[in-house]
């Protein structure tokens, strides 16, 4: 059964349709020990489905522990969001720590469409500012399923 | 903001999955936002107060 409902995937449907590059999904899981991993690869599964320029790629953290450090994931489940543009592949540096449901799957969606092609949601100030960061920023921003 | 600049790197952490991190970063109401273990931002603010305060001595 599909855990997106028909019209979500219809709105979802018409979203991605404006996407302009490729997105790649990468899905860092592990066979045991991770409750929520089946959960997570059920979601991911739905959006290619909803959009032929999105694709899943696992990632198996225990067995690729250098892809893990190289996105600077160290549990699971995790997702990474790259993106195509002119013929190569990028990290968009957005990372999501377990499972995307609730409204982290609407942040999820929002990422697939920024990385997708889609317009900021950042005032010019706002990309001004960030454009001027020189040194590594971290940020990490806790939210519940609710 | 990630997507904005080359040097910024964002997590959303779900806290009751991760509840060591939601203990070391002391979350006890959502969202918060830290920043490079340092800076806290509880709730959530206007953009510009956002940007500055996550930017803060950056």
């Amino acid at each position: 059964m599909a855990l997106i409902a028909p019209a979500d995937q219809q709105k979802l449907r018409d979203a991605f349709s404006e996407m302009t590059r490729p997105v790649r999904l990468l899905f860092f899981t592990q066979a045991l020990g991770c409750d929520t991993c089946p959960q997570t690869r059920q979601i991911l599964d739905e959006l290619p489905q909803l959009s032929d320029k999105i694709t899943i790629e696992e990632v198996n953290f225990v067995l690729e522990p250098d892809k893990a450090a190289q996105y600077g994931i160290d549990r699971v489940p995790a997702i990474a969001v790259d993106y195509e543009e002119e013929g190569e592949r990028r990290d968009s540096r957005i990372r999501f720590l377990g499972a995307p449901s609730g409204y982290e799957f609407v942040s999820l969606v929002r990422a697939v469409l920024l990385a997708g092609g889609g317009e900021s949601m950042l005032s010019p100030e706002s990309r001004a500012r960030l454009a001027s960061v020189d040194k590594p920023v971290t940020m990490q921003v806790f939210t519940t399923p609710t | 903001m990630a997507f904005a600049s080359p040097h910024v790197t964002a997590y959303a952490v779900e806290a009751t999955e991760y509840p060591d991190l939601a203990r070391k970063y002391q979350v006890s109401g959502v969202p918060k936002t830290v920043v490079n273990d340092q800076i806290e931002i509880m709730g959530a603010l206007p953009e510009p107060a956002f940007i500055d305060e996550a930017l803060r001595g950056i």
